[in-house]
């Protein structure tokens, strides 16, 4: 079904309020040393922002998210803090050989990131640095693919973007060792607030891995408001992996905008399991014939959180796959909201495009808006859609008890499976283990008698 | 071991089970045989303890106890064991770890130690041998993107690592290859034991030329309507079910049955 709104309805930007003061302090900082194609993307942004507003309920992507608390927050920049490297251990995947590039409060940290990089294949910069000399890859991508003009928040990020990563994975190079970008906000003031931004740029023919996880040392309400683009060149293959582990004061949205380019092959992983209210748009465009696009996805939430995966992929050429696989599992008084378009251009003929979303509601409080949106303009295509909302397959669980497992240990086992069918997707093995450790403590073994 | 006493049952208010009567003494084979429809999965199912299926009248006693007051996990502790006609994909659990909760579960109700990790998998892994299994299939999740013959052969698998009391095999030998057929059927006759007790569920005679019965009994309009030795298998192979059943309905003309399915 199409839907045409004529008016974005929002809450129109206070031109005096902590966000627009924000814009003009950064402004002014930057005044002497940002370059000027980075001043005018910002100044953009600002304006796209200003035009937008925060979006209220009443806009049609976001209609079971109310971004008011984020409206109404006193944004800062959070204060310089030093962090010791030891707080960071239960971040860093044991001794996962990667690398880690740190960000503590939106700053990058020289002393805390790796500090070699002994491939060749991949260059890695700070933002900052990156943007201040001018590195041509950079301005040639930077901001080119998020769509500042339609989403509140990508503008804002654009507004603000200062800090973050720039990657370049070099042609033809296979980058074996994963690179993880570690952000993590340690304020416990409300409002302090962060705008990472990160470009990745996968050259023809390369190959790499790269793990974006977001923590929390405290359990400040704290907004982060990431931005990520991925450019994907001709053949390059890459997974990526965005982990949210926040705490549950925290907001968080994060937007991941990729752009594929021929036969290039993209796998994304979104975990989120914290935050008070998470939003995650995954935007990946299949712009080129014989693109494959794997989107995979858990959510995780109890109490009073709330987690929204909205999803768009744009099928725009012809011979593309995407395939999409959303979990979560709900428990207390949570919310979930899942939505999950599928565009498929007049031209992308052939395309074989593949969703589903499955929910676990572990509560009578839970709840979860699941909704597919397929806009389907080819008439030789296969797309799927599925969604399920509900308890755990009883079969399965009687299956388990036939063989002597108790009825509670059945339905917990089977619950952290749901939540393993998605993990297990990750290569990246530290995080893949890791990961299914926490889903194992948090449905097998808390709960055990 | 097993003694059946005039079993009723229903699933959604259907009248499956009229009346079943069946005894089975440890170190027995008994084979279970009849049309489509009769009942035979019903009757394995009910021995399982899925709850969908109501038992009405009768009793079932299992080593003396009334099996129909267990939880289905506490037959299973108890040693009854299912092999499942169709067994059930479970995504995102490994077979091994599965299987070693359910190995543990069965360990602790006997009151013997369980096994770690290192134990449990040199067992495993010699148990795997019987059955031609792939060592991969360990690492992957419960029966997920197996062939039927594999879920099958994992079936019994599970049975050579459980060593269960009272087997009861539904339908094993349906979708089998005759190369699968004859692995299942070595399996099982492996496990074969003077204090176990096999029941055999089928509706070919085929399997029964590998696993040799005791006893086969003739499963029609939920009864069993005739008990012989291995070579009745063998008269239905070669006769079909037709002359039991008018048989059966010379004895009983009031109850005329359906003989839908029956060949």
């Amino acid at each position: 079904m199409m839907t045409t709104r004529p008016l974005i309805p929002s809450v129109p930007t206070r031109t005096d309020g902590p966000f627009s003061a924000a814009y003009a302090q950064l402004e002014s900082r930057e005044q002497a040393v940002a370059p000027a194609w980075l001043t005018a993307l910002r100044r953009a942004g600002n304006a796209h922002f200003c035009e937008l507003g925060f979006p209220t309920t009443d806009h049609e992507e976001w209609r079971f998210t109310n971004v008011a608390p984020i409206a109404a927050l006193p944004t800062h920049s959070p204060e310089k803090r030093e962090v010791d490297r030891s707080e960071l251990e239960r971040f860093t995947f044991g001794q996962m050989p990667t690398y880690r590039v740190v960000f503590i409060d939106g700053s990058f940290s020289t002393t805390l990131s790796s500090s070699e990089l002994l491939d060749e294949g991949v260059e890695i910069h700070s933002l900052k640095t990156a943007a201040q000399s001018n590195l041509g890859w950079v301005q040639k991508h930077l901001g080119q693919y998020a769509r500042a003009d339609e989403n509140a928040f990508v503008a804002l990020n654009t507004s603000m973007m200062e800090e973050g990563a720039a990657i370049r994975i070099k042609a033809n190079q296979h980058v074996k060792t994963p690179i993880h970008l570690l952000f993590v906000s340690t304020s416990n003031q409300t409002g302090a607030t962060t705008h990472p931004r990160v470009l990745i740029v996968a050259e023809r023919g390369s190959e790499a891995r790269i793990l974006e996880s977001y923590e929390s040392l405290t359990d400040g309400s704290t907004l982060t408001n990431a931005v990520t683009e991925i450019v994907m060149e001709e053949a390059s293959h890459l997974e990526h992996c965005r982990l949210q582990q926040e705490s549950t004061s925290a907001y968080h949205v994060g937007t991941v905008h990729a752009h594929q380019s021929r036969s290039s092959n993209l796998i994304t992983h979104s975990i989120s399991m914290g935050a008070r209210i998470a939003r995650v748009n995954i935007n990946p465009v299949l712009d080129a014939e014989g693109c494959e696009c794997v989107m995979n996805g858990l959510y995780v939430v109890d109490g009073d959180q709330l987690v929204d995966h909205h999803t768009a992929i744009h099928h725009a050429k012809p011979r593309c796959n995407s395939h999409e696989f959303y979990h979560g599992i709900l428990d207390g008084n949570s919310q979930g909201v899942f939505n999950g378009k599928i565009f498929v251009r007049p031209d992308a003929q052939k395309t074989d495009a593949k969703q589903t979303n499955r929910n676990l509601l572990l509560s009578d409080g839970a709840t979860i808006q699941t909704k597919p949106q397929l806009e389907i303009f080819a008439d030789d295509v296969k797309c799927t859609h599925g969604a399920t909302v509900g308890q755990l397959q009883e079969e399965a669980v009687f299956y388990l008890r036939a063989r002597g497992i108790g009825k509670e240990a059945a339905r917990r086992m089977l619950v952290h499976a749901f939540a393993s069918d998605i993990i297990n997707r990750i290569s990246i093995e530290p995080v893949r283990v890791e990961l299914d450790q926490i889903m194992f403590d948090l449905f097998e073994r808390e709960r055990s008698a | 071991m097993l003694e059946i006493k005039n079993l009723h049952a229903q699933v959604e208010g259907k009248k499956i089970l009229k009346g079943l009567d069946l005894r089975i003494q440890p170190g027995e084979v008994h084979a279970i045989m009849g049309p489509n429809g009769s009942g035979k999965s019903t009757l394995a199912q009910v021995l399982a303890g899925r709850n969908e299926y109501e038992v009405t009248e009768g009793e079932v006693l299992y080593n003396g106890h009334n099996l129909l007051d267990l939880e289905p996990e506490e037959r299973a502790r108890e040693g009854v064991f299912l092999a499942f006609q169709y067994p059930v994909e479970i995504p995102g659990v490994n077979s091994t770890y599965f299987l070693k909760a359910a190995f543990n579960e069965v360990r602790k109700h006997r009151g013997e130690p369980e096994l770690d990790a290192l134990d449990f998998l040199s067992l495993v892994k010699e148990k795997m041998k019987v059955l031609e299994l792939p060592q991969s299939l360990l690492n992957r999740p419960v029966n997920e993107g197996f062939s039927g013959g594999e879920k099958k052969r994992n079936e019994i698998f599970q049975m050579a690592v459980l060593e269960p009391k009272l087997a009861i095999l539904d339908e094993t030998d349906s979708g089998l290859d005759i190369d699968a057929l004859r692995l299942v059927a070595e399996g099982v006759n492996k496990l074969k034991r003077p204090d176990n007790s096999q029941l055999i569920i089928t509706h070919y005679q085929r399997l029964l030329d590998y696993i040799v019965p005791d006893f086969v009994h003739v499963l029609y309009d939920g009864k069993i309507i005739k008990t012989g030795g291995k070579q009745l298998a063998l008269d239905l192979e070669e006769r079909g079910y037709d002359w039991l059943l008018e048989e059966y309905r010379a004895q009983t003309p009031s109850q005329q049955p359906s003989l839908a399915g029956a060949r």
